[in-house]
């Protein structure tokens, strides 16, 4: 029995989903699998990276949010933001009237998440000065990414930077300052608009720290509706609120690609999205490439002006937040700003993460001898197995069907090109494939929808096809 | 369990790729990470020597429960004097290619580091042999 190792944010609706395997197809960490007509995602392998989401043609998977009005529930209902829920919007939509928007909705304290990353990048500066740490250091800020090594790179999870990312050091920050003020944990409710699923299992199930500092979590495209329908309204006048002192310009570009890297000395690179951030890992974990001090990673292209949860263009979003760093921020080295300097020794204190667990990915379990034993059978499956990668048996491609049959939890007739040989050399008879057919596609799918509604028209389809094949045929004789 | 790689010499843009398809066995039948990257580190460098030495190699590698046993035999110009080859830092690389990063003498150092048993036979003029045995468990 495997232990379940973290929370997902990630739901594939069951009365949606088509079954296609696109999802399961661009799985970085080959987690998904179709049975029975439905896409299913292993917990154990899921990163919460949101490739499947991004390629749903029906959009069959979501991401679970809090319900809105849980905020109300507190008295100190704060809504932390990141620069990218500003960037969605045209530059005519200013800051101070995104937050106006956000009071009327119902918060009464509105927070950029980028406030803390100034504490954050002085104690990354020293962390890399600090020459007993591996190398390269591995930024922790992208929750996918840092999953994904648990899974998949379990020899670099050492590399990873123990400090907190933004978000927790900026809800940190607030929480300490409203305790200040005599509240009480069940009175102080922070929410945190995210831009994609992995913040969310991070928020959850946090890595690294025992609970995290916020609250809940708002979708920002549920955020990025409610705002745009006020802004469309048309109201003149918005309630007025204190505005926030501005972010300085690395905190605004933090998290787009480079946001992080571009800080430091050394070599520092910046791979983003997940199947580019993988292949340069392999090639770290290989010693293909050494002599790097730091590596900012991130799953989505764009970092994340590119989540799953982002309305707008991600180059756009990009653009958007350039040019508000160069407009609206305050200089850089202006010192930390009013909530980070009244909390400042508190949350030195607080800025680390505890060690993290390696959580390599099972794929033939048992001590190495027994699953030396499967990997000769999924060898030998594989030799059978056509490499077309087709996906039609419900596993992303025929080696992940050679190790599921290695497994005990796949079978060789899932694949169509053997089950049509085996057919033919009468091993395996057809209502036996049929069978097969109905455990990786669904039965109410094959037997009704698709086969019986759907009858005529394959009929009327082939008659058509006799006619144009025999049309054809005239054609090549006459030129002939 | 037995697999082969045949290698080119001065095909730079594939070495790595025997490593490669190892290091993603060996973590799938669950051996240790840190043993992983001790035998895809002296692998790839082994590998490497191939290719940029050698005019062609082979790799026969022998995954077993308890250890991988490796042999990488090359035709190439071979080692004159393998201790001397062994030394931290000894290198055949002109000055001028050591300046531009290559060639620290660090290879047969490091196939030496990971393994824990390593043989080497060369015949200069004709080629040499490689083979080195790495354990799956840490001997405490």
């Amino acid at each position: 029995m495997e232990t379940k190792f973290f929370h997902h944010a990630l739901r594939v609706l069951e009365n949606q989903c088509i079954g296609c395997t696109h999802c399961m197809k661009v799985c970085p960490t080959g987690a998904i699998r179709v049975i029975e007509g439905l896409a299913r995602i292993n917990d154990n392998r899921c990163v919460d990276c949101g490739m499947c989401l991004r390629s749903c043609p029906v959009k069959a998977i979501i991401v679970e949010q809090d319900d809105f009005s849980r905020i109300f529930k507190y008295k100190h209902r704060v809504a932390l933001i990141p620069a990218v829920l500003i960037g969605q919007f045209p530059e005519e939509v200013p800051t101070p009237l995104i937050t106006s928007i956000l009071f009327e909705l119902g918060f009464n304290k509105v927070v950029e998440v980028e406030t803390g990353v100034s504490l954050l990048k002085e104690a990354m500066e020293k962390y890399l000065a600090d020459d007993t740490h591996p190398r390269p250091l591995i930024s922790s800020f992208c929750p996918a990414i840092v999953r994904l090594i648990q899974v998949r790179f379990p020899a670099l999870v050492d590399n990873i930077m123990l400090l907190k990312p933004p978000l927790d050091i900026t809800a940190l920050a607030i929480r300490e300052e409203l305790h200040k003020t005599g509240a009480t944990d069940d009175e102080i409710g922070i929410f945190y608009v995210t831009p994609c699923a992995a913040k969310i299992a991070a928020i959850k199930s946090p890595v690294g720290e025992k609970e995290s500092p916020v609250t809940g979590v708002i979708n920002m495209d549920t955020m990025y509706n409610k705002i745009y329908r006020v802004i469309k309204a048309g109201k003149e006048d918005h309630c007025v609120v204190p505005e926030n002192e501005p972010l300085e310009k690395f905190a605004i570009r933090w998290t787009l690609t480079h946001g992080e890297a571009n800080n430091f000395e050394g070599r520092c690179l910046a791979i983003d999205e997940i199947h580019n951030v993988i292949d340069f890992l392999e090639k770290i974990e290989n010693e293909d490439i050494t002599n790097i001090d730091f590596l900012e990673l991130r799953a989505c292209d764009q970092s994340c002006a590119g989540g799953v949860l982002v309305q707008g263009n991600r180059f756009l979003v990009r653009e958007r937040l350039r040019k508000r760093a160069r407009k609206e921020s305050r200089k850089n080295n202006s010192g930390f700003s009013p909530l980070i300097t009244a909390n400042e020794s508190f949350l030195r204190e607080h800025l680390g993460l505890e060690k993290l667990e390696p959580r390599p990915l099972v794929h033939l379990t048992g001590e190495p001898a027994d699953a030396l034993k499967k990997m000769e059978i999924s060898k030998m499956a594989l030799k059978c197995l056509p490499h077309l990668d087709c996906g039609a048996c419900g596993t992303p491609s025929c080696e992940f069907l050679a190790n599921d049959i290695a497994m005990g939890i796949g079978s060789i007739r899932q694949c169509f090109y053997i089950s049509r040989l085996l057919e033919k050399q009468q091993v395996l008879n057809p209502d036996e494939a049929f069978h097969t057919l109905c455990h990786i596609w669904g039965e109410d799918k094959i037997r009704e929808e698709r086969w019986n509604a759907n009858f005529h028209h394959l009929n009327e389809l082939i008659e058509k096809e006799n006619n144009l094949n025999k049309s054809n045929d005239d054609e090549s004789k006459r030129i002939g | 369990m037995k697999l082969r790689f045949h290698v080119e010499g001065g095909d730079f843009s594939n070495a790595g790729a025997a490593s490669s398809e190892v290091k993603k066995l060996l973590k799938q039948i669950n051996v240790p990470s840190e043993i992983v990257k001790r035998i895809v580190v002296a692998l790839y460098e082994a590998e490497v020597n191939i290719v940029a030495h050698a005019y062609e190699g082979d790799i026969e590698v022998d995954i077993q429960a308890d250890r991988i046993d490796a042999l990488l035999s090359d035709r190439g110009p071979g080692i004159a004097d393998i201790e001397l080859a062994m030394q931290e830092g000894y290198s055949t690389a002109s000055p001028k290619v050591r300046e531009m990063g290559f060639g620290a003498g660090m290879g047969l150092p490091n196939i030496r580091k990971n393994t824990d048993v390593l043989n080497i036979e060369s015949t200069p003029g004709k080629g040499t042999n490689v083979s080195f045995t790495v354990f799956f468990q840490t001997k405490s």
